[in-house]
């Protein structure tokens, strides 16, 4: 079936059988393989993307219903300084040592990215409560909680920078 | 030094803008021209005779490129995978070690076992001719226990081990431990289960092969702990491949925890599918395919007794256990429930007679092998609730029985009655920090307040110790390692004086590049980003032993430092050479080679350029260059311990189990970067909280199907069970390294079960509860406080 959707910015014509799953597109077809997959029950949010700016495990969407979406992987964010700036979740990830075998990384970035526009003053009850879909077995989630709050307020004061 | 990225500094990863930009490179993300997809077919049966294969129909599908079994390995002469350790039991006995072939033939052991390679164009093409080839089993009755397995009559696994008996292994001097039983005024009992974990890295394990039949080469891409290993056992034992055309490259890999520090199968079927067909071939397990073919944890029963003198002195410890190894011997399988479990139930005491005897056994479930803390959290977690049992008999204090028996700090070096030399420590240090970060006497009043709320509130408390730092070649040759288990790092330095560091650990999140860098950094005064550390590739890496057992750092780093230490050396021969100076007479600090008392020295960068460059330079006696190479093989385990204090609250209506906090004091020795120790401890502490709480496989005992064979069914810990942790190093130096490390990775996970049961024991013992077994789950726990109200009622 004909697929046009916008990957990360970038405008996507593609032929993909209606059964494929929206990861694969991504994975296999793009050679976007940022976005993972780590279990085959939507366990895991390995596979974490935004599409039309909402978090989605694209291992559980076929691709076919992406038609006309703005889809958003890892490799599509970016911070203001521009495409090889780091955005400000990724920031936050990396001072507070949110990651160490990085394959749940991806995932767990653009699911906090999602969650940062959901809450201006969150808690760490609801960002732990938020990572019911996210697992990581290498932090016990303490960096990764931390680095999730960092990476909040980080975008919201970013956005009253630019507000203002 | 005072350098800004040396040892003890804790700066930020330099691996980390790969993998927060997505541009890591896993097995799964690599693509080769002209790729094949395999998957394999597995059985759906624990044990049963195969009768025959028809891959006809799979066969004659467009794209289907071959359907390969056990008969096709036998007749190309495919070797079994062979186990890396070959233990004594008593008598002298060696283990009983039965064939373990790659695919399936004659028989399936477990639920899981594969029995066919499909290979087609796409992996969906390979999973539909999967599901077309048609085997013909002939079910046989299964045995998934250990009790089980031993009982005349059971079914046997192996038709030449008919009582299901690999090892019956001993340690410790048995008959002075039943005199120090006959002497003693209380004898404290515990019978246990320790559950079986599936390690479930977040990464599934992965295999490409390619073959280049024009020059002989092979290359394996795998999800490896432990590339070169693969390397040797799989060429040289398995497929018959000579080492100098094999290369196995582990790239980033995505956790490993043990799961991926075996030589499975999988990698050496692949790998011969590639050369047999001609083709690269990729495999991707997928995670309900890992829970059935990555070796699992634990596994054990057992009946512990602890003999004390009325004061509260341990006289004796009694220990007998059966430790399952599923249906076929994994790479350190027998390993673990006995070398590195009998040895570690001193634990951090004086306990002067100490005796233990393990069974190790076959059942038809998954192989069992090592999972983070492999033999030690299951010493610990006996050991621990034991002595929190006898305190409760004696009517003693927990944290006064303890020290009753610690190891006093200034009887190191300690030999204990299990075969280790404690080289250093401080039990009683660490546990005294540990009580005052955790208001240890402040329990009461929290406990008090929490039952105004309908819940029960409990502390407890575990101290461990581990020995790590794997191994000593000559005490695990000794002991059936049937390899060596130094590690080898080479320092090359360029003639700008950049580094690039070629080492044998593998890294899989525990920040090796940055930690390693670390070291160079601190004994040449460079900065971390001039120094590149290079691992997983057996084509750039000359040779290791990979990670595994807490070993990185204290003996690939100690490895590292002595080339560090060698370049040193050379490049004072180098400076005396051009300053004109006698080599005693160079001193080389903060990156500057001086010549004593004096105000003449050479950078670092100028001593490396004239090594490339080497016009002025004394080449009748020294070589140009700066590159070095070492080899080092620890004299001794290293021995972290610590104390660890964790505190509960269980919902008396739901037996809902609440965490709320927990501090880990811990002697991991010198440490290199704190910040990556305390993600270490993080995470180590959440595996074992999740063993303690919610993680179990369990398998049904008449069909020895995995009923919890998926993350819908196996309970991972999620972020919302776990507190934030409080991470306190208490460390001593480890005395035979360098360095003075001793090691991280494991400990959080070998402290925290036996310190949350004990916390959650504690919580329910005002309804007369000793012992809950792991996990400890709501429905298990609201059962526990229905049927000890209702007996309380009834009194």
């Amino acid at each position: 079936m004909e697929l046009k959707l916008t990957v990360n910015g970038r405008k996507v014509a593609v032929d993909v059988p209606t059964d494929m799953l929206l990861v694969d597109l991504l994975r296999e077809r793009l050679g976007l393989t940022g976005t993972h997959v780590g279990c085959d029950t939507s366990q895991c949010g390995a596979c974490v993307v935004h599409v039309d700016g909402v978090s989605v495990k694209s291992c559980t969407m076929l691709a076919v219903a992406a038609q006309d979406a703005q889809v958003t992987s890892i490799e599509g964010i970016s911070g203001a300084g521009g495409r090889n700036s780091l955005h400000p979740m990724q920031q936050a990830f990396h001072e507070n040592h949110g990651l160490q075998c990085g394959f749940c990384t991806p995932g767990m970035i653009m699911s906090a990215i999602d969650f940062a526009n959901r809450h201006t003053e969150p808690t760490e009850a609801q960002v732990r409560h938020w990572l019911e879909g996210n697992m990581c077995r290498c932090t016990g989630y303490q960096n990764i909680v931390a680095a999730i709050l960092a990476g909040t307020a980080a975008m919201h004061a970013t956005a009253s920078v630019e507000a203002a | 030094m005072g350098n800004i990225t040396g040892i003890g500094a804790a700066i930020l990863r330099k691996e980390d803008q790969r993998f927060i930009t997505g541009r890591g490179n896993y097995v799964a993300d690599v693509k080769l021209p002209g790729m094949t997809y395999a998957v394999f077919l597995r059985s759906p049966h624990a044990h049963a005779r195969l009768l025959g294969i028809d891959a006809s129909a799979a066969l004659a599908m467009p794209g289907v490129v071959a359907v390969l079994t056990g008969e096709d390995l036998k007749a190309d002469g495919v070797g079994g995978i062979p186990c890396g350790w070959g233990i004594t039991g008593k008598d002298g006995l060696a283990m009983k070690e039965p064939p373990h072939p790659a695919i399936a033939h004659g028989k399936v052991r477990h639920v899981g076992d594969a029995v066919a390679l499909v290979v087609a164009e796409s992996v969906d093409l390979a999973r539909i001719a999967a599901d077309a080839v048609v085997v013909e089993y002939e079910v046989l009755p299964a045995v998934v226990g250990m009790v089980d397995a031993l009982k005349p009559g059971a079914p046997a696994v192996f038709e030449d081990i008919p009582d299901n008996l690999c090892c019956d292994w001993e340690i410790g001097d048995r008959a002075a431990t039943d005199a120090a039983f006959a002497s003693a005024a209380h004898v404290a009992k515990i019978n246990l289960v320790n559950n079986r974990l599936v390690g479930n890295p977040m990464e599934p394990r992965a295999a490409i092969a390619l073959y280049e039949r024009s020059t002989g080469h092979t290359t394996l891409w795998s999800t490896s702990q432990f590339p070169h290993v693969v390397k040797l056992l799989m060429g040289n034992f398995v497929l018959g491949i000579p080492q100098h055309k094999l290369r196995v490259i582990a790239p980033d890999v995505g956790g490993g925890f043990g799961v991926k520090q075996f030589h499975y199968a999988e990698e050496a079927v692949i790998t011969w599918a590639a050369r047999r067909l001609d083709v690269p071939v990729k495999w991707v397990s997928e995670r309900s395919e890992g829970f059935l073919s990555d070796a699992q944890g634990r596994d054990h029963v057992s009946e512990a007794e602890l003999a004390l003198d009325e004061t509260g002195k341990f006289l004796g410890l009694r220990v007998s256990t059966l430790a399952n190894m599923g249906g076929y011997l994994s790479t350190f399988g027998p390993n673990i429930p006995t070398n590195l479990y009998g040895p570690l139930l001193a634990g951090v005491y004086t306990t002067p007679a100490i005796y233990c005897e393990v069974k190790v056994v076959f059942t038809n479930t998954v192989p069992v092998d090592a999972y983070r803390g492999a033999g030690r959290p299951e010493a610990t977690f006996l050991l621990e609730r034991l002595v929190d049992i006898a305190a409760a008999q004696l009517g003693m204090d927990r944290v006064a029985i303890r020290r009753r028996n610690m190891i006093p700090a200034s009887a190191y070096p300690y030999q204990t009655p299990v075969m280790m030399e404690y080289d250093s420590g401080d039990p009683s240090g660490c546990l005294d920090r540990a009580l005052a970060l955790a208001d240890w006497d402040g329990f009461p009043a929290r406990r008090a307040e929490a039952a105004t709320r309908g819940r029960y509130r409990g502390i407890g408390l575990s101290t461990y110790v581990e020995a790590c730092g794997l191994a000593p070649s000559r005490i695990a040759g000794r002991l059936g390692a049937r390899g060596g288990l130094y590690e080898s790092a080479t320092v090359r330095v360029h003639a700008t004086g950049d580094v690039t560091v070629l080492i044998g650990t593998h890294c899989h999140g525990q920040g090796h590049e940055t930690t390693f860098a670390q070291i160079v950094s601190d004994k040449l005064g460079i900065p971390a980003d001039k120094i590149e550390i290079v691992f997983g590739d057996t084509d750039k890496v000359q040779f290791g032993m990979g990670t595994y057992g807490s070993r990185s750092l204290s003996v690939g780093g100690s490895a590292l430092a002595k080339s560090v230490d060698k370049v040193i050396l050379k490049g004072r021969k180098i400076a005396a050479h051009l300053l004109e100076a006698g080599e005693p007479d160079i001193v080389f600090e903060d990156g500057k080679f001086s010549v004593t008392g004096t105000d003449r020295s050479l950078k670092f960068e100028e001593i490396c350029l004239a090594a490339y460059i080497p016009h002025n330079y004394p080449l009748e006696v020294l070589e140009p260059g700066l590159e070095e190479q070492s080899f080092y093989d620890p004299v001794n385990f290293t021995f972290p311990g610590g104390a660890h204090i964790a505190e509960v609250e269980i919902e008396a209506d739901t037996g809902t189990v609440h965490l709320l906090s927990y501090v880990a004091v811990d002697d991991i020795g010198t440490v290199i970067n704190p910040m990556i120790v305390a993600g270490q401890l993080h995470g180590g502490i959440a595996q074992g909280a999740g063993q303690a709480l919610c993680e179990t496989a369990v398998y049904d005992e008449g069909s020895g199907q995995l009923l919890s064979g998926s993350f819908m069914d196996y309970a991972m810990p999620r972020a919302d069970i776990l507190p934030n942790m409080k991470i306190v190093t208490h460390s001593t130096r480890c005395t035979h390294n360098d360095l003075g490390v001793k090691g991280c990775g494991e400990v959080g996970t070998i402290g925290s079960p036996a310190t949350v049961m004990n916390a959650v024991v504690d919580a329910l013992s005002p309804l007369g509860v000793t012992h809950v077994d792991m996990p400890a789950s709501p429905n298990k726990l609201w059962r526990i406080i229905k049927a000890a109200r209702l007996a309380q009622a009834a009194e």
